[in-house]
């Protein structure tokens, strides 16, 4: 063994170590296989706890009807029951210590996500009463003679 | 912007977060590894084999081969997105991933070309450190030449007979372990695309022996192209010398034993060409005939999108051409150059057309997707992922082998290997 | 010469030898050994698409990408509303205008390359919309392929991305046969859909589920027998998208149609 020939193979040995070093470094003291293998489960269990905690934005009609509950009642009592107040009034976040005011966005382009006319038998959307964008008053805010809380009450407007 | 979003063209329907992903640097990756390992086998002809004909070559491309791998790690470094936690792959390997092991494997082959080019030139160090060391006065050149001689031995000055025969006979194993691990390296390139599922194109087990086999004619037909240029550029040299010392070989000299050697090596060439074009048509044949799901929007890709950069400038120009004209009769230098260059451009066009064609068209195969080369770094991402990016990488090996070849000149040796 | 008896009793002790070093990993692994014996997790999240119920209006993809911090002009998403209309001369035209981010408010059908086309109403023989969204797949191939261990599967079986390890190779995406995974353009790593983890870890409903006004969404836990969205799938004709790539996919369809891609 004492010939020069295996003088390489202390290069070999010490980039060996060095990797050994840098992994004892490097890896975060978490990273293992979890409970789908190593195929599926190979990763910093840390990060499972790092996708829990992203903030909630939406927080649905429950958060909102706790203040809001005439607005509540007048939607639960119309076709647009099943709608979300945040789907039109944008995500509550923190509201009302922030955002102190949510935007009330009155554009058409909310309204014609459903309301505009597609004729389509293969899905809902063709049974849905629709209006042609272009030609159906395009000047004007669908909320100056709907009322979308209730639009069985346009009576109200 | 999206990344991917500054060079696609959606064509009828795509799925929305569909994009060219992998672009030019994916090209070159497999470009670059096939370089390497086919500067490789074609040394290891000569040292393995012992295929006497080509002992000039035989230094030169594995040199060669040593100043292309850093290079074949360039593009992978300038295509992720997190260039600095590329070194997670040797700290976390997941070796279901077909990337996974890139890093022991490239590390591995490093290794191998390094000994071997060390048993290979130490005789070399040993002496020129010796006469180095006997100098009384060393320019500022010649004292950093005799330092770096001097840790590159390792302590190892014995170049008795036996020590030498010993160097050669390590050299024969490393070579001999050295083809299988440079094939591997870059069969694992081929296995990287041939294993996605999701995608139509690249799916076949017949990649990695199809990336072999480019990869060999490839690097061969590189190595010949560099021979000749150094050799051109040599005689240039020489010419000149031979004005003031007459007794330096002649130019009829050096060129005799060119064209013999390069005609040689051009038969391997030819004989590698005529696998990779076997295994790139069986593979085309049986796609059509099996004509699976995605067949129709394959065939609308390679008859009609891709139709000039597969037909005409791959297996037109890339490889019908240059096979029949290195068969014609009389082959001069020139001619085996311009096939050595043409057989370049076609195994380029190959891995383009696997790499871009296979973003061609959408998984949905219901729409098509177009890569537009950036070409003006405008930013960063349009620089690495450009011409200019991809020039940078074809460069560097050059530059590389100009800087090795000042410590370890592969021209005019005498030892024996 | 080696004769038969002498072979066959050295081969037995090489295999019984190395037999022994693997089968002690195999009973010193406790983890590995919980994992295989009693179910680890009491949940496995799946969802429910019912396509007849979808009407494009695209609250969904809204929700996703305001809640889920995707740039809201950015052209990527995690969910997404594809439409179909199949012509009467058999040809089918399929768009998804921005994810569907915004909703289909146009009979005019985006090709690309700034190009549309429309098909007269009278000459559309179906048409519907499919949401879609990732599988989470049980044998997630953009894990399997992803070199690091960046992307994973959890106990509760949805692919999350690690951020802070992900190298941004991209080659998740390139084995995804579903094209739900992109770049994020803030964080710049891979990016894709886990089913709101941090709304179902809670006890909530995704934010797409929450936004979807027709019921055209659903999730559920296909470990609870008493789960609706468990009993839809166990007792209905449900379908999944592209089951040839073995994949398992745990996004189930009710009225899929042999145009959906």
């Amino acid at each position: 063994m004492k010939s020069h020939v295996w003088r390489p193979l202390y290069i070999v040995l010490g980039v060996i170590v060095l990797v050994m070093l840098a992994k004892a470094i490097l890896v975060p003291k978490d990273f293992g296989i979890g409970e789908r293998g190593y195929m599926y489960g190979w990763h910093r269990k840390g990060n499972e706890a790092d996708w829990k905690a992203v903030k909630v934005k939406y927080k649905t009609m429950d958060y909102c009807k706790e203040c809001h509950q005439d607005k509540y009642d007048d939607l639960r009592q119309s076709p647009h029951a099943a709608i979300q107040c945040e789907n039109c009034h944008g995500p509550a976040l923190d509201h009302p210590d922030d955002p102190p005011t949510l935007t009330i966005d009155r554009h058409r382009d909310l309204c014609i996500r459903c309301h505009a006319r597609l004729p389509y038998n293969g899905s809902g959307r063709g049974a849905i009463r629709g209006i042609t964008p272009e030609t159906h008053h395009p000047e004007a805010e669908c909320v100056l003679c709907h009322y979308p809380h209730n639009p069985k009450l346009e009576a109200k407007r | 912007m999206v990344h991917g979003e500054a060079w696609t063209i959606k064509e009828f329907f795509c799925y929305p977060n569909e994009y060219i992903y992998w672009t030019i640097q994916i090209v070159m990756y497999p470009f670059m590894t096939g370089l390497v390992a086919g500067a490789f086998v074609l040394s290891s002809l000569y040292h393995v084999f012992g295929v006497k004909q080509l002992k000039e070559i035989a230094r030169f491309s594995l040199v060669f081969s040593f100043a292309l791998l850093p290079v074949a790690m360039m593009p992978l470094m300038l295509h992720l997105q997190q260039p600095q936690r590329g070194i997670e792959v040797m700290m976390t390997p997941h070796f279901t991933s077909a990337i996974a092991a890139f890093g022991i494997v490239f590390t591995t082959y490093a290794l191998i070309v390094a000994s071997e080019i060390w048993f290979v030139y130490r005789a070399y160090f040993v002496e020129t450190a010796t006469t180095l060391g006997e100098k009384r006065e060393r320019g500022l050149w010649e004292g950093i030449l005799y330092l770096i001689y001097r840790i590159l031995i390792m302590g190892a000055w014995d170049i008795s007979h036996e020590a030498r025969e010993k160097d050669e006979k390590a050299v024969k194993i490393l070579a001999g372990i050295g083809i299988p691990v440079a094939c591997f390296l870059h069969g694992y390139a081929g296995f990287i695309f041939g294993s996605v599922k999701a995608n139509a194109l690249w799916m076949t087990p017949l990649m990695p022996v199809i990336f072999i086999c480019s990869a060999v004619v490839s690097g061969i037909a590189l190595c010949i192209v560099t021979y000749t240029v150094t050799m051109e550029l040599r005689k240039m040299i020489s010419a000149r010398k031979r004005q003031q010392k007459p007794w330096l070989p002649s130019t009829d000299e050096l060129k005799s034993a060119e064209v013999q050697v390069v005609t040689m090596t051009s038969k391997y060439l030819l004989m590698f060409l005529v696998l990779a074009i076997t295994l790139e048509i069986l593979d085309l044949v049986f796609r059509g005939y099996t004509a699976l799901k995605s067949w129709d929007i394959l065939r609308s890709v390679i008859y009609d999108k891709d139709f000039f950069k597969i037909f005409v400038l791959q297996y037109g120009c890339g490889n019908a051409l240059p096979f029949v004209l290195l068969l014609l009769p009389r082959l001069s230098l020139k001619r085996v150059v311009f096939c050595s260059l043409l057989v370049l451009m076609g195994v380029f066009m190959m891995r383009w057309n696997v790499v871009i064609g296979g973003q061609a068209f959408s998984s949905s195969f219901a729409g098509f997707m177009e890569y537009r080369l950036p070409i003006w770094p405008e930013t960063m991402e349009l620089f690495k992922e450009g011409l200019f990016g991809a020039m940078f990488v074809a460069i560097t090996p050059f530059v590389l082998f100009f800087g090795i070849t000042r410590i370890l000149p592969v021209f005019n040796l005498k030892d024996s290997h | 010469m080696i004769d038969r008896r002498d072979f066959c009793k050295k081969a037995l002790l090489i295999a019984g030898g190395m037999a022994i070093p693997l089968s002690a990993l195999e009973l010193f692994d406790p983890k590995r050994l919980l994992a295989e014996k009693n179910d680890p997790s009491p949940t496995r999240w799946a969802f429910l698409v019912d396509t007849h119920k979808c009407v494009g209006c695209g609250f969904c993809v809204k929700a996703c990408k305001i809640e889920n911090e995707i740039p809201y002009d950015a052209n990527v998403t995690r969910t997404w509303v594809e439409r179909y209309i199949v012509a009467r001369d058999g040809k089918t035209y399929i768009d998804s205008p921005k994810g569907g981010r915004d909703g289909f408010t146009t009979p005019k059908i985006d090709q690309g390359v700034e190009h549309q086309t429309e098909v007269r109403n009278e000459d559309i023989e179906k048409a519907f919309f499919v949401p879609k969204l990732c599988n989470q797949c049980d044998n997630p191939p953009c894990v399997q392929v992803c070199p690091v261990g960046a992307t994973y599967q959890t106990a509760d079986g949805v692919v999350l991305v690690d951020r802070s390890w992900c190298i941004g190779c991209g080659y998740c995406i390139m084995g995804c046969p579903y094209g739900v995974r992109f770049f994020h353009p803030v964080y710049h790593v891979a990016e894709k859909c886990n089913f709101c983890y941090h709304r179902i870890s809670k006890g909530m409903k995704t934010a797409c589920v929450d936004a979807c006004p027709f019921g055209a969404r659903r999730i559920g836990n296909l470990k609870n027998p008493n789960d609706p969205v468990t009993k839809v799938i166990m007792t209905e004709r449900v379908g999944v998208l592209k089951e040839e790539y073995g994949t398992k996919p745990q996004v189930f369809y009710v009225g899929l149609s042999r145009e959906v891609k």
